[in-house]
């Protein structure tokens, strides 16, 4: 493994300054932040560039983090090189008003349905994206599940007739 | 002879649409689960493809922001239910990877041996139903028995036969009992002979030959592009295996081939996943051969804050009974992390990125499942192929609509 992740740290600062930051290694993968609107160009330099290669996506997902304002998404993007075997995660930090960043699907054929799922739960809008519209919901679905504001339903309500179920009935 | 189109009446300047729409799904018994293919075809010749999934969609990732960790176990068995003890143990392995915890090399290859059956009943659901969609039935129902041992085995471990929720965090809820080493045994002494049969049968049958080669072929750069992996990477010639490239569960202690094909059709699918069946036959023994030299009575760490407590301790000792309560009531302290952590799944990388904050659910949990991520390259797959081609591309690619929805 001759690709470490401090030179990865070192080519990515040297061409993106401080479009990049936040690094840091987590169980030993390198972690870090890219600005808004280069999360497109930041994968293009890993992809290209010969030393780097980063040709394989391997996930794309989002985070909720209500209580961070004007960065409640996070879009989180897991990539490896094949070669050195080397995996790398790239955040991208969006507010939830306007959730927009650039889509992958220029560069890698598979972000086309995760970023369709991702849409689906988050309401991440991929600009650029050739079919975003709702992968796993129904299309008539008109908020985004896996955002924190939507609780799972209460455990221990008591309001509810399960007694079809075998719970029971009214308590 | 009366011209059809005198009947038709359609309005002045419009267009007459040539090809037929073909809904294949989503309750299909070719499609081998619940998913949909719109198909336009000419004729025999499917034209474009359009697939939709999410029919049996559970929502998965929101519930385990309520559960604990040990009871996000069974969800995971629903992901890929041909090969749920894979799903299982991905998921420990990656709750003791953020919590730093260290497993006994006794259960390393006890998990290895559960983890390869469940290749093998997976891989062998996958190639004998490959024969069953051209046409040779034969396969299908010899290999069953197999598998019907497999899941036996399975039984005497865990006592269920599908979803497993095999093992706990730390090691295997209690120790293999005589009769599920005998089985193991068993199944090892007697399903080389089989396998071989099987080959015997489809590998250079002249029909399975036509029907599947130069069907459903992707090159390596197109496949790595659309994320495939596991069987359906290595057919294309890609020798990714993440048993190999990120060992885990002790893989490092053992000798094993990856074997790739080079066109990525569906015969070199096949021909990859029988050839893994015999990888895994072999590391099974490698592991049964390791396991003589190690204290039969080891069957899980000592690690008392994640792993239960033995069921009498829990009436008798006050120590095992507070941890007890912890634990089935979600009490334990989690580290705060993130992690992502693959294991090589039946049908691929199979990936859990966890997000811990403490709590005691994650915070957010995503399964990255092989089967969803490559089944968007059906339709380039299947487009300009016949409708029977669709089938069989199909079946080879192994889908499993579990893990498709999650």
């Amino acid at each position: 493994m001759s690709l470490t992740n401090e030179r990865i740290q070192q080519r990515l600062t040297e061409k993106f300054g401080e479009q990049v930051g936040g690094f840091e290694e987590p169980y030993g993968m390198l972690t870090f932040t890219a600005q808004k609107d280069y999360n497109l160009k930041v994968m293009q330099f890993l992809f290209d560039d010969e030393e780097l290669r980063f040709q394989f996506l391997t996930d794309i997902t989002a985070v909720h983090y209500p209580e961070r304002k004007n960065e409640e998404l996070a879009v989180i993007y897991h990539l490896h090189n094949f070669q050195d075997n080397v995996r790398i995660r790239l955040k991208v930090f969006a507010p939830v008003s306007a959730p927009k960043v650039y889509t992958a699907t220029s560069l890698f054929l598979s972000a086309n349905w995760m970023e369709r799922e991702t849409y689906d739960f988050f309401g991440i809008d991929f600009v650029g994206h050739p079919n975003l519209k709702r992968i796993l919901n129904v299309d008539e679905m008109t908020y985004f599940p896996m955002r924190k504001e939507f609780p799972l339903e209460d455990s221990m309500r008591i309001d509810k007739d399960d007694e079809m179920f075998g719970r029971g009935g009214n308590i | 002879m009366l011209d059809q189109k005198q009947h038709v009446k359609l309005p002045e300047g419009s267009l007459e649409k040539t090809t037929t729409t073909l809904n294949l799904g989503p309750t299909h018994p070719a499609t081998h689960g619940v998913f949909q293919n719109i198909l336009e075809i000419d004729g025999e010749r499917i034209v474009s493809a359009e697939s939709t999934v999410g029919y049996i969609h559970r929502a998965f990732e929101k519930i385990a922001e309520r559960r604990p960790y040990y009871q996000i176990t069974p969800l995971t068995d629903r992901l890929n239910y041909c090969s749920s003890p894979i799903n299982n143990m991905g998921w420990h392995l990656t709750v003791e990877k953020l919590l730093g915890l260290e497993m006994p090399k006794r259960v390393d290859y006890m998990r290895v041996i559960i983890m390869e059956l469940a290749r093998i009943a997976d891989h062998l659901i996958c190639n004998s139903v490959m024969g069953v969609d051209t046409g040779a039935l034969t396969g299908f129902v010899y290999l069953m028995t197999y598998r019907e041992l497999i899941y036996e085995i399975y039984e005497e471990i865990c006592g269920s036969r599908l979803t497993t929720n095999i093992g706990r965090v730390g090691g295997f809820e209690r120790n293999f009992t005589p009769a599920a080493w005998a089985k193991i045994n068993r199944f090892l002494d007697e399903y080389p002979a089989v396998l071989q049969e099987f080959e015997k049968l489809l590998t250079r049958n002249r029909i399975f030959m036509e029907r599947t080669q130069g069907v459903g072929g992707i090159d390596a750069k197109r496949a790595m592009s659309y994320g495939f992996t596991g069987p359906n990477l290595r057919a294309a010639g890609v020798d990714f295996d993440v048993r190999v490239s990120n060992p885990y569960s002790s893989y490092q202690d053992f000798d094993f081939t990856v074997p790739v094909g080079t066109t990525g059709d569906c015969y070199d699918r096949y021909l990859v996943r029988n050839a893994e069946m015999w990888e895994s036959i072999s590391i099974i023994r490698q592991a049964m051969e390791k396991l003589k030299g190690l204290p039969d009575d080891v069957f899980h760490a000592d690690v008392p804050d994640f792993y239960l407590p033995p069921k009498q301790d829990v009436y008798t000792k006050m120590e095992a009974l507070i941890y007890h309560f912890k634990i089935v009531m979600g009490e334990t302290d989690i580290v705060p992390g993130e992690i992502y952590n693959a294991v090589e799944g039946a049908n691929g990388e199979l990936g859990f990125y966890l997000i811990s904050d403490g709590g005691r659910s994650p915070y957010r949990l995503h399964f990255r499942r092989p089967c969803f991520i490559y089944y968007q390259a059906y339709a380039e797959l299947v487009q300009g192929a016949m409708l029977s081609d669709a089938i069989i591309c199909m079946s080879s690619l192994n889908l499993i609509a579990g893990e498709l929805d999650a």
